[in-house]
């Protein structure tokens, strides 16, 4: 494998005196969809704030060949990192395409953003009605897939995606995965993704990584981990 | 003997409320930004304006004009207002919230202190902004002074309307000031987006200033302290959350205290003050929200 795009090596970070990483590793290649996955805190969003710098963290992180770990979550974000949070991060009280704008907040190729808005629309069709609507009042998934929208309007590298299945229908969790599919097949779109949902994460990926209190316990394919008897038993029950 | 009603007088009286109702709707405006962004009103508002009328003064005094001195208070101001941010306020950023109502109670005092060292105690005055000659409308006679002045409120108003609602700079101000840790992740700079919400405040607090002085004979020192009342009373009557409601209630507020001192005689200029005080009183009582505060619609 050529040299990753994301690289975490025995990664820790802290919630005020609470340790909640004890050494993670784990890498993403240009062009994958890994899955991090793991009971309740097991340190999965913690993972992925470790990287987005929303929590104080310690260890190497590097993205794209440069370390990450002193950044602030403003600057990781300029190079091409969008974090979806747990909660889809919904500028609530802006407008649908408000949302959309300023996830592209820091590009200045204004036309190109302004074919994103279109590329990226073609995706999520209703969200073109609703542009002007205040994104508070959308519904849960619809906000689950405003915040994959805005994400793309960065022209990420690399996405973030925390628990996009919680509290959603399963047919609009089935949709999600396909529309992030899609974008891995057809873009290249590169992703890590947290899921509690260990067979639509296996499904969707093609490499995961299973967390126990806070270090990796289990890696492989998905493919191997869905085969795995510990895995079935403690994530997939059956 | 009842007197036929003097149409003309409840004309030029309205547009008296809403001259000084200008002025405040700035200062009411100054404090519903920083109000939004960190749930904090700030107290050293009034002062702020009050230090900034002393330069405009000072730039006046060594000879330029009126609205050189005005355009380059505002620089001065914004700039002060970014830096009192980045040095004071910062600091306790994350800290709870009556610790930084107390900081902005210490700046007023600081505010105060450094007006009192630089400049003396002795009463000054400024001159005026537009011609003091009357202007007669449709057989009323205004003056242009506040005529003037309501023209500079609604101008820059409208100016921070556009501002916020049109460009990049305000969707990012907006953002931050509603969902700062979310805004973060877009990549926003939340942290100088506060600073330049202070930086906004102290600029419009200066001109609310500079529109204020020029209508008194003289001024000093205290020039702000009933202003911020006034504006805070407006804010409070259009809800502490919402800008256009500063704006309206502070036009209101003016119209109301004016007329109320013209027609009502025991209440004269003397008991203008306490009229705005009751009026926080009651829209605390009545409609804690305001007449265009309302909570946000929020699914869950």
């Amino acid at each position: 494998m050529s040299e990753p795009l994301l690289e975490l090596e025995d990664v820790e970070a802290r919630y005020g005196p609470v340790k909640a990483l004890h050494g993670v590793s784990l890498s993403v290649a240009e062009g994958e969809i890994v899955a991090v996955l793991g009971a309740n805190g097991a340190g999965k969003t913690t993972t992925l704030r470790a990287v987005s710098g929303t929590v104080g963290r310690s260890g190497k992180i590097a993205f794209a060949g440069r370390s990450i770990s002193r950044r602030s979550p403003e600057s990781v974000t300029r190079l091409g990192i969008a974090h979806v949070p747990e909660g889809r991060g919904t500028l609530s009280a802006l407008s649908v395409r408000d949302n959309l704008r300023l996830g592209a907040y820091v590009r200045r190729d204004r036309k190109a953003v302004r074919e994103d808005e279109q590329r990226v629309l073609a995706y999520f069709p209703w969200l073109d009605d609703r542009r002007d609507q205040q994104a508070g009042t959308l519904s849960g998934g619809e906000q689950q897939m405003l915040a994959l929208a805005r994400a793309l309007m960065l022209r990420p590298r690399l996405v973030l995606l925390d628990e996009p299945s919680l509290g959603l229908a399963p047919m609009v969790v089935a949709e999600m995965f396909r529309i992030v599919g899609e974008l891995n097949e057809r873009e290249g779109l590169t992703v890590l993704v947290v899921e509690q949902n260990a067979t639509l994460a296996l499904g969707a990926s093609a490499r995961a990584y299973v967390l126990e209190v806070g270090r990796v316990a289990l890696s492989g394919t998905s493919a191997e981990l869905r085969r795995d008897e510990s895995v079935r038993r403690s994530y997939l029950g059956y | 003997m009842l007197l036929a009603f003097d149409w003309s007088q409840l004309a030029q009286q309205t547009v008296i409320g809403l001259s000084s109702g200008g002025t405040w709707a700035l200062l009411a405006l100054a404090i519903v930004l920083i109000y939004r962004s960190t749930g904090v009103v700030n107290f050293a508002q009034g002062e702020m304006a009050m230090l900034s009328t002393f330069v405009a003064w000072s730039l006046i005094h060594h000879g330029l004009s009126y609205w050189a001195a005005f355009f380059v208070t505002v620089a001065i101001s914004f700039g002060g207002g970014v830096g009192l941010e980045r040095a004071v306020i910062r600091p306790v950023e994350r800290a709870p919230v009556l610790t930084v109502v107390i900081v902005t109670i210490g700046l007023v005092f600081v505010m105060d202190g450094i007006a009192r060292w630089g400049w003396s105690s002795e009463t000054r005055s400024l001159p005026n902004a537009f011609s003091a000659r009357p202007i007669e409308i449709a057989g009323v006679a205004f003056s242009i002074q506040d005529l003037g002045n309501i023209a500079v409120s609604l101008g820059i108003v409208a100016l921070l309307w556009l501002l916020f609602r049109f460009t990049k700079l305000g969707l990012a101000l907006r953002a931050s000031a509603v969902n700062p840790q979310e805004s973060r992740l877009l990549g926003i700079r939340v942290s100088w987006m506060l600073a330049l919400g202070w930086g906004l405040a102290a600029a419009m607090g200066a001109i609310s200033g500079m529109l204020t002085a020029p209508a008194l004979a003289s001024f000093d020192q205290n020039l702000m302290q009933p202003v911020l009342l006034y504006a805070l009373a407006g804010a409070v009557l259009g809800g502490l959350e919402s800008p256009l409601g500063a704006v309206v209630g502070s036009l209101l507020l003016g119209v109301f205290i004016n007329l109320i001192g013209t027609y009502v005689d025991w209440i004269g200029t003397d008991l203008r003050l306490p009229v705005a005080l009751a009026v926080i009183l009651g829209v605390l009582l009545v409609r804690p929200t305001g007449l265009f505060g309302g909570t946000p619609v929020r699914r869950v």
